[in-house]
C-alpha cells in the first residue's frame, strides 16, 4: 500500500483539486481547515492520515502560496505557536496512534491552543532539576507543583507537562511527560507581571490535578527524552523567522536618524553603522539557515541564530533610547495587559528596551546556548556535573 | 534570494583544492616559505594554473573555465584555510575582474598574470590613488604596497583618469618586508614605461575592487574557520589544573560566541559572491557588509587562536603567527571595516550630515 510521496507537481494537482472542491469564499472556514487537514496538505511532511502526505518539508512553502493565493483562510499559525513548533513534533515523535489521531487535527486548524508547562521557580537552565511530581494511581496520575514562564497558558487547552515520578534515582532518569487538560480540576492559571508592565507569561499551579494514563506521552521515566525533542523545535521555531533588509528593530532606528538629523552625534553614528552591518548579517544568516531547511540539511546553526538575535535586539533598542534623548525617558504603558503575541514595533522604545531583555532568558538562556554550541557542535568538554549520579531527592534545592 | 548554500559542482571543486593543499601547503610548508626569497610558491601556483581553478570566471572560448565568482568563491575560502603564498586573489581575482572590467580579452585569454599596481589597502568604495601620470603612451610614478606584484607579468595601472596595462619587466620592483610575508608587497615606479590604455574613467578599476573585496571575505572566512578548528582541537586536548582546558567555560563561550559570528561571515560572504556572480546591482552594499563583518570575525578568530594556544601561540614554530598576520593584513587590505561601514552610511542612506 506504500506509494512514492508525492513531488512538486502532484502536490500542486492535489491543492488544485482541493480548491476545487472547496471554495474558500463559498465554505466555513473551520470547515475547511478541517477539510485541508484530512487531505493531508496541512503540513505535507506529516504522515498520511496526520495531516500531510509525508511528502518533503521543503515542498510546504508552495503549498501555504497555492492556500494563500486562493485566499484560502488560514489556521493563524502566530496564535499557536507552541502548540504547532513543539507539542506537535513531540505527540508526532511519541504519541501513540490514539493520540496522534486525538490532538494533531484541532492543534493544526487552531480549534486548540497549547502552552508548556516545563520551568519552575526551581527548575529553569537546569530544567532537569524540576520538581512537580506525578504519582501513580490506578489508570490516572496525580500531579502536585508550580509552573513558570508559560505563555498562552490563560488561552490553552492543553498543554504539554514534564514532571517527576521518581524521586529515587539521578534527575534525568525519573521524569514523565504528559499532555495536560488545562480545563482540568486543580489547574489554576496566574499572570505573571514583568518588567514591561503587561503580563504575556503566567503562573501555573496545579493542585491534585488528575492526569489519565492515556495523556502520558513516551514511557514512564523517559521524560527526559521527550523534552529534548521539544526543546530542539522551540529552538528552530525562535531563531529563524523571515524578514527583508531593515525589517526588525534596526529599521526603526535607521528610520529615526533619517528623520531626526538633529540627534546624530559621531559616536552614534558609528554605534548605529556597527549595528545595521550586525543586524544584515543575522538577517542573511537567518536566511541561509531557512534555505538549509528547505533544502533537507537543517544544521546547528539555530541555536547560534537566536544567540546572535538577542544581543543585537538589546544593542539596538538600548542605542535607540540613546539616540532619543529626552524621549527616551518616557514610557508608553504600565498597565498589565495581557498580549497574546509579542510586537516590538508597536510599542515605544521604552518597552523595546525592556522587552528585549526576555530575549537572552526565554527559550534557553545566552548562556546555555553558548554550552550547546561549544559542547554539541565544537565537541569541547561538558561542565563538571556534581549531580550526575545523585539521586534527585538528594540534591541540594 | 541569492543562493546562500554550496553547490555540489562547489562542493567537488572545495575537495579537489583542499586535496591539493593539503599535500603541497602545509602550514610547515608556507612557514618555510616566509623565509625564502621566492616571493610566492610558484609550484603551488602552477598547480593550481593547472587544475583550471585560476580563470574560473572567464568564458571558455577565452581559455577560462565559463563559471563564476561563486566557484572562484570557494577556491578563495580553501586558499584562506591554508594561507598559501600564492597570487590568487591579486591575479585570479582583482587582475582578472579589471581585465573583464575593462573588456579586453587579449588580457583574459593570453595565459599571462595581470595585477593590479594600487595600494593593497585601496578600497572599491574610497579614494583612489593618484599618483601615476600618463603621458604619450607612457606611464610615470610610484605606486606603493602593491601585493604580489612580484608575480605580475603585467601591472594594470591607474593614471590621469584612465587604467593602462604595462609589462611588468618595463616596471622597477622594490620589494617591502610584509606584516604578512604569505602575501608580499612590494613598491612599483614606471618611469616612462610603455603603457597602453584599456579602460577610460575609474570604472572598471572600482569594479575589480568590488569583486577582489567580495572574494576577501570568502578568503577571511576560511581563516576564521581554520582558526577555529586549530584552536578547538587544541583545548580538547590541553590539560591544566587537571581538566581540558576546553571545559572552563571562560574559553568555551568565546568560541561558542566565535562559532556564531562565522556562521554570519558564511552567510554575508555567500551572499557577496553571489551578488558578483549574478552582477546584483547589490553588490555594492554586500561588499561593504561583508568586509565589515569578515575583516573583524577573522582578526578576532585570529587573535583568539593565539591568546588560547597560551606559549606555544606566541612562538615561530606554530601557525597561529601565519593566520594572525594574514588576518590582520587582509583586514587592511581593500579597505578597512570602517571605511566599508562610511561606505554603508551613503549606500543605505544612513549620513552623519544632513
Amino acid at each position: 500500500m506504500s506509494t512514492a510521496p508525492p513531488d512538486a507537481d502532484e502536490l500542486r494537482r492535489r491543492v488544485g483539486d482541493f480548491l476545487a472542491g472547496h471554495d474558500p469564499a463559498a465554505t466555513e472556514p473551520l470547515e475547511f481547515l478541517r477539510a485541508r487537514f484530512d487531505a493531508g496538505l496541512a503540513w505535507v511532511h506529516y504522515p498520511e492520515g496526520l495531516g500531510g502526505l509525508g511528502a518533503p518539508r521543503a515542498l510546504q512553502p508552495q503549498v501555504d502560496k497555492a492556500f494563500a493565493a486562493a485566499g484560502a483562510p488560514t489556521n493563524q499559525p502566530e496564535r499557536n505557536g507552541i502548540g504547532l513548533g513543539m507539542a506537535a513534533p513531540t505527540v508526532l515523535a511519541f504519541g501513540t496512534e490514539e493520540q496522534k489521531r486525538r490532538f494533531l487535527r484541532p492543534l493544526w486548524t487552531g480549534e486548540e491552543i497549547w502552552c508548556q508547562l516545563f520551568s519552575e521557580p526551581g527548575a529553569g537552565s537546569d530544567l532537569a532539576a524540576l520538581g512537580t511530581r506525578a504519582v501513580r494511581d490506578g489508570d490516572h496520575w496525580t500531579v502536585n507543583g508550580q509552573k513558570v514562564w508559560t505563555s498562552m497558558a490563560h488561552e490553552a487547552r492543553w498543554a504539554i507537562l514534564v514532571t517527576r515520578t521518581d524521586p529515587d534515582v539521578p534527575k534525568h532518569r525519573g521524569m514523565t511527560y504528559f499532555v495536560c487538560d488545562m480545563t482540568a480540576p486543580g489547574v489554576e492559571v496566574r499572570p505573571l507581571r514583568q518588567i514591561t508592565g503587561e503580563a504575556e507569561f503566567n503562573e501555573v499551579f496545579l493542585t491534585d490535578v488528575r492526569i489519565p494514563d492515556e495523556h502520558r506521552l513516551g514511557e514512564v521515566g523517559d521524560g527526559w527524552r521527550v523534552s529534548t525533542t521539544t526543546l530542539m523545535n522551540e529552538r528552530v521555531a525562535i531563531g529563524g523567522a523571515a524578514t527583508p533588509r531593515e525589517g526588525g528593530m534596526i529599521g526603526v532606528v535607521a528610520k529615526l536618524w533619517r528623520e531626526r538629523p538633529e540627534l546624530r552625534t559621531p559616536g552614534l553614528h558609528e554605534a548605529l553603522l556597527r549595528s545595521w552591518v550586525e543586524a544584515e548579517a543575522a538577517r542573511l544568516t537567518g536566511e541561509r539557515l531557512r534555505q538549509q531547511l528547505t533544502a533537507g540539511q537543517p544544521g546547528p546553526e539555530g541555536s547560534a541564530a537566536k544567540l546572535a538575535f538577542a544581543a543585537l535586539n538589546q544593542q539596538i533598542s538600548g542605542l535607540e533610547l540613546e539616540l532619543l534623548g529626552e524621549d527616551g525617558l518616557r514610557y508608553d504603558d504600565w498597565t498589565m495587559r495581557r498580549p497574546s503575541e509579542v510586537d516590538f514595533t508597536r510599542r515605544s522604545p521604552g518597552y523595546r528596551y525592556l522587552r528585549a531583555k526576555g530575549n537572552s532568558i526565554e527559550g534557553g538562556t545566552s548562556e546555555i546556548l553558548r554550552n550547546i554550541i561549544a559542547e554539541r557542535v565544537l565537541g569541547l568538554p561538558g561542565e563538571i556535573r556534581v549531580d550526575k549520579d545523585v539521586p534527585w531527592k538528594d540534591l541540594p534545592k | 534570494m541569492s543562493d546562500l548554500l554550496y553547490s555540489e559542482i562547489e562542493n567537488d571543486l572545495r575537495a579537489g583544492v583542499r586535496g591539493l593543499l593539503d599535500d603541497k601547503a602545509a602550514w610547515t610548508d608556507v612557514l618555510a616559505g616566509t623565509e625564502k626569497d621566492d616571493a610566492h610558491d610558484a609550484a603551488l601556483w602552477r598547480a593550481l594554473t593547472d587544475m583550471g581553478v585560476t580563470a574560473l570566471p572567464v568564458p571558455e572560448d577565452l581559455g577560462g573555465a565559463g563559471a563564476s565568482w561563486r566557484e572562484t568563491a570557494v577556491v578563495m575560502e580553501e586558499l584562506g584555510r591554508a594561507v598559501a603564498a600564492v597570487p590568487f586573489l591579486t591575479g585570479a581575482v582583482l587582475g582578472v575582474a579589471a581585465s573583464q572590467a575593462a573588456g579586453d580579452r587579449d588580457l583574459l585569454s593570453g595565459g599571462r598574470t595581470a595585477l593590479l599596481a594600487v595600494p593593497f589597502t585601496t578600497a572599491p568604495n574610497g579614494p583612489l590613488p593618484g599618483g601615476v601620470q600618463a603621458d604619450g603612451g607612457t606611464v610615470t610614478g610610484t605606486v606603493t604596497s602593491v601585493a604580489d606584484a612580484a608575480a605580475a607579468d603585467v601591472l594594470l595601472v591607474p593614471a590621469s583618469g584612465g587604467l593602462y596595462a604595462v609589462e611588468a619587466a618595463d616596471a622597477r620592483l622594490t620589494p617591502v618586508v610584509s606584516l604578512d610575508m604569505t602575501r608580499r608587497l612590494c613598491d612599483v615606479t614606471f618611469d616612462a614605461a610603455p603603457a597602453r590604455r584599456i579602460a577610460e574613467g575609474d570604472d572598471a578599476l572600482r569594479q575589480a575592487l568590488a569583486v577582489g573585496a567580495a572574494m576577501l571575505a570568502s578568503e577571511q572566512l576560511g581563516l576564521a574557520e581554520r582558526c577555529l578548528e586549530t584552536t578547538v582541537a587544541y583545548l580538547k586536548t590541553r590539560y591544566q589544573f587537571g581538566r581540558p582546558v576546553g571545559s572552563y567555560q571562560g574559553l568555551k563561550h568565546r568560541l561558542a560566541d566565535l562559532w556564531t559570528a562565522i556562521t554570519q561571515a558564511r552567510a554575508v560572504a555567500r551572499y557577496a559572491a553571489d551578488c558578483a556572480a549574478t552582477g546584483d546591482p547589490d553588490l555594492p552594499v554586500a561588499v561593504a557588509v561583508a568586509q565589515a563583518h569578515c575583516s573583524t570575525v577573522t582578526v578576532r578568530a585570529a587573535e583568539e587562536c593565539v591568546q588560547m594556544h597560551g606559549g606555544i601561540g606566541f612562538t615561530w614554530e606554530h601557525p597561529a603567527h601565519l593566520y594572525l598576520k594574514r588576518a590582520k593584513s587582509g583586514a587592511l587590505a581593500l579597505g578597512t571595516p570602517d571605511r566599508h561601514r562610511a561606505a554603508l552610511a551613503a549606500l543605505v542612506d544612513l549620513p552623519y550630515g544632513s
